[in-house]
């Protein structure tokens, strides 16, 4: 039986991530990935002719700029462009534009209220104060309140120290912040419904909950706390498409001295005497490690990989209600050339970023409904994106790919499974939603993937095909992530680690978890410590 | 059906074909979207104009609001620091503005136009922050900033040119005291007041006469050495005169992320503006507060000893290194001074009047850099105050 330092269960960006420091530090680290390829839902695959597919993560802000240097991620073949617009198409044939120049987004938002305009201003620095306070937090282990151990007293009382840096009213908003509605937040600045329509579908992706549900504007934050090169809450392509960060990733990893074993399904993480003695694999092959980690949400780590003699009742059931939902589907599609929406002037600059078609906080409120009562959106909140607008390698020369990520999409129809023509009606119905808008594209369709939660589950593995690996929610964020007194990315059996995004401070492609659950692993092994740190100040 | 889009690049003033057939630089900035001249021939004689003949500098793209209504004194006195009701109409006062937390979000001029009728103008944008505080009040804020366009018309024959264009009775306007003519059938407002520190006019129309405006008062000028200047030459003017200036010498309060960034009225020497005995105002409870138990910051006239610039200097209480107290945000060789001057902030209770401080200065001489400590006065006085600024009427200088 082949034996490693550690083996780390999953090829995803954060599984890599985590390997690539394991083996940096010198640990002879096997990654195993039960699919084919590698990337998990950062992935990118020729699943038409010559079309590169992001078909499931699309695009790129959270990605840490440490670990980007660090791993050498740029000199691996990563190059990540921002985007060059953005915009919301409206029902009245009028659009709401968002431009990278200040002045003439200033003037965009004028078009509908000055008063608006200059509420952005405002309105951006209060979620940028925030964003710098959560900015300090994701590189670094979160403390447990309830323990006395230097190490977490230090960690509480650098938390504490950074909450007070705030000054007395920043302090009451941040506590209102991680606890109210976006809709709630949005109200605060702005009058204009297109408007909070725009910026309130931040405060809902990946979230099984409403614009009006409590804790849906940390949501928002979350989609703020990236950046592009310094760029706060500027979001980009990844040259090539997502897949080209798990591709760089696993480069840097492989040159670190690290092995990838693809096809090799994990069936159990193996545990003697409480602690770990290494996985089995689905083929039923046996790998030995006293070290394993794993990168799967905590549901499949916990629940469908591990025996449950192995584990503690209270800790089982604590995972059982850890909640990841699906609310999200994706449809993805080859274009045979770019489509024209008629509402935006020839060569605008908003055609090349997100583009959307609610524009009322009405609709967006009505799309969740539609969620509760057990079925998808039938006026989907729908975060399109044509890449191959600015990125040359992912369609041939002409021709486009279009990625839509559709809001809401429930795992199952009314509580049963979801027919094939219910697939296909689904798809249909973002396929009407763009074509209102645009005249020209279903002629241009050339070939449409259509993903609900289980689709995705099924192929990539994430509970309920949910994008954050358990939703962004106060009671399940920082020292709650997953569960609480297991959020320092240690499991609960000897030996096993957690560095998928439902640790701190989760989803979208970070890397974070994966960099963090390594610095505790080399810790614990009383290796020098190698991850970054955080820059600092910006 | 498609939406034209927004204009993608600069703006341009009513005055610019004036201005373009004038510049020689080619070299323009962005000013709250429009485009703004660094200097049009030659930016040391563009300063100079201003203190030795007339420099006519460009104001459109300040941001300018119209507030009438019934309420309009009561809201501004709501919303300034200082007591509007002593600003009677003919008459002009500069004023800030604070958050609930006595931090200042701008400066400004509010021209006070007709009985009740008010102009508020500012560098910065404040439509959400002016609705807010509306609420509850029978006013009404018109944004006009694109409906009236200016010219400052700054220095020693700044008089005789208007004279000269046939301003008549111009010689009876007070510093900060603003009338109106007739100009082609429009209506002028002249105001005494500027950026400069020096004698000068600011004249406000609709952009409709903005090219007859520029042409009458360039005809005028011309015995008078009148000149096109940029903001070059607009900014040494206005450290000279010891004015401070937005996202340079102070951040407003309200696009500050960083906490302790902001700063308050007291903070910004302008405790002249705040009225603690008018109606209550917004920040008020604050400012009170900061005046009892002492401010944390104090904004400095600086004199500093030798020649070098202090650009960007740290400020020491000692020469020998001793406890950084603060930095310069604005400064400059003064050529009408004769003098090495600079704005500041430093950590109060330093940089009273008469302190010596040191400010520690880089400056590079072909190629290697180079480092002073330089003693450096705080003085109380603009550095530059000349009697004709303050003259009624002003003389043909």
């Amino acid at each position: 039986m082949k034996t490693y330092d550690a083996i780390v269960v999953g090829a995803g960006h954060n599984g890599l991530t985590n390997a690539a420091y394991l083996a940096k530090s010198g640990l002879n680290t096997l990654c195993v990935e039960k699919n084919e390829y590698i990337g998990g839902a950062t992935v990118s695959r020729n699943l038409y002719k010559d079309w590169k597919y992001s078909n499931c993560s699309y695009v790129c802000s959270l990605l840490r700029p440490e670990i980007y240097r660090d791993l050498d991620l740029a000199r691996h073949g990563l190059q990540v462009t921002p985007y060059g617009g953005g915009s919301v198409f409206m029902e009245n044939g009028d659009y709401l534009g968002s431009y990278p120049d200040h002045e003439v987004h200033y003037r965009e938002y004028a078009r509908f209220s000055k008063a608006d305009a200059d509420a952005y201003e405002r309105y951006s620095a209060d979620t940028m104060r925030q964003c710098r306070f959560i900015r300090e937090f994701l590189m670094r282990t979160p403390p447990d309140p309830a323990s006395f151990k230097p190490k977490d007293l230090k960690e509480l009382a650098y938390l504490g120290a950074k909450f007070f840096e705030m000054g007395e009213q920043r302090m009451y908003d941040t506590i209102r912040f991680w606890t109210m509605s976006v809709a709630e937040y949005l109200d605060e600045y702005f009058e204009t419904d297109v408007i909070k329509a725009a910026l309130s579908g931040s405060g809902i992706i990946g979230t099984a909950l409403g614009i009006h549900s409590p804790g849906t504007a940390y949501v928002l934050l979350h989609h703020y706390m990236g950046d592009v090169d310094g760029n706060m809450g500027a979001w980009g392509y990844a040259r090539g498409g997502t897949g080209a960060v798990a591709d760089a990733i696993c480069s840097s990893f492989k040159s670190l001295g690290g092995e990838l074993r693809t096809d090799a399904g994990v069936e159990q993480i193996l545990v003697r005497n409480g602690k770990v003695t290494g996985v089995a694999l689905s083929t039923g092959e046996e790998i030995s490690a006293k070290i394993v980690v794993s990168a799967m949400d905590v549901k499949n780590t916990f629940l469908r990989c591990m025996d449950k003699n192995d584990l503690d009742e209270d800790f089982y059931h604590r995972v059982k209600n850890f909640k990841i939902r699906g609310s999200s589907g994706k449809v993805n599609i080859a274009l045979g050339g770019m489509p024209t929406f008629p509402a935006l002037p020839k060569g605008s600059p908003l055609l090349d970023g997100d583009m959307h078609f609610i524009d009322s906080m009405e609709r967006m409120e009505r799309a969740y409904d539609d969620w509760k009562d057990g079925t998808w959106s039938k006026d989907p909140y729908i975060d399109m994106t044509i890449p191959t607008v600015s990125d040359p390698t992912m369609a041939p020369p002409g021709k486009h790919f279009m990625s839509c990520f559709v809001q809401y999409c429930p795992a199952q129809i009314e509580g049963r499974e979801w027919t094939e023509d219910e697939r296909q009606q689904f798809g249909q119905t973002v396929l009407d939603q763009v074509a209102d808008y645009s005249p020209d594209f279903k002629d241009l369709i050339e070939h449409v993937e259509i993903r609900t939660p289980s689709v995705i589950e099924d192929e990539i593995g994430i509970t309920e095909g949910n994008i954050f690996h358990g939703e962004l929610t106060m009671d399940q964020l920082m020292f709650n992530r997953p569960i609480p007194g297991y959020a320092q990315y240690r499991g609960p059996v000897g030996g096993l680690y957690m560095c998928g995004s439902s640790n701190h401070p989760g989803g979208g492609i970070m890397a974070a978890p994966g960099c963090n659950a390594a610095r505790e692993i080399l810790s614990d092994l009383k290796r020098p410590a190698i991850t970054p740190a955080n820059f600092g100040d910006d | 059906m498609t939406i034209a889009e927004v204009e993608q690049g600069r703006l341009r003033s009513p005055f610019f074909p004036r201005q373009a057939e004038l510049d020689r630089l080619f070299r323009w900035h962005e000013w709250k979207g429009y485009a703004s001249a660094d200097g049009f021939y030659d930016t040391t004689l563009e300063y100079f104009s201003v203190r030795n003949s007339t420099g006519v500098f460009d104001l459109t793209p300040m941001t300018k609001y119209r507030i009438t209504g019934p309420d309009a004194l009561d809201y501004l006195n709501r919303l300034v620091t200082r007591d509007m009701s002593k600003i009677k109409p003919g008459r002009v006062a500069y004023a800030v503005w604070c958050d609930d937390e006595g931090q200042v979000i701008d400066d400004g001029t509010i021209f006070h136009l007709r009985q009740g009728e008010y102009r508020l103008c500012s560098q910065e944008r404040h439509m959400a922050w002016l609705t807010a505080a509306a609420i509850g009040m029978e006013v009404s804020i018109v944004d006009e900033t694109e409906d009236v366009c200016g010219l400052a018309v700054q220095g020693p024959t700044s008089f005789s040119v208007l004279q000269a264009m046939g301003l008549d009775g111009i010689e009876n306007l007070r510093p900060f005291g603003l009338t109106t003519f007739d100009f082609q059938g429009t209506e002028l407002m002249v105001s005494r007041t500027g950026f400069t520190g020096d004698l000068g006019y600011e004249l406000w129309l609709t952009p409709d006469k903005a090219i007859e405006l520029w042409d009458a008062l360039f005809d005028a000028g011309k015995l008078y050495g009148i000149m096109a200047m940029g903001t070059e030459a607009l900014e040494h003017a206005r450290v000279e005169a010891g004015f401070i200036a937005a996202y340079i010498d102070f951040l407003p309060a309200d696009v500050t992320v960083r906490t302790g960034r902001s700063r308050s009225p007291l903070e910004l020497g302008l405790e002249w503006l705040v009225d603690f005995k008018k109606p209550n105002f917004n920040g008020r409870r604050a400012l009170a507060e900061e005046k009892r138990n002492g401010s944390a910051w104090r904004l400095v006239k600086l004199d500093i000893e030798g020649n070098k610039e202090a650009h960007n200097s740290y400020i020491y209480a000692g020469k020998k290194g001793g406890k950084n107290i603060g930095f310069v945000t604005s400064a400059m060789w003064s050529p009408v001074c004769k003098q090495n001057i600079a704005l500041g902030t430093v950590q109060a209770p330093h940089g009273k009047v008469g302190d010596k401080l040191y400010v520690e200065i880089y400056y590079q001489r072909e190629m290697h850099w180079s480092r002073v400590m330089a003693e450096a006065t705080v003085v109380d006085k603009p550095f530059w105050d000349p009697p004709r600024k303050r003259a009624t009427p002003p003389g043909p200088y």
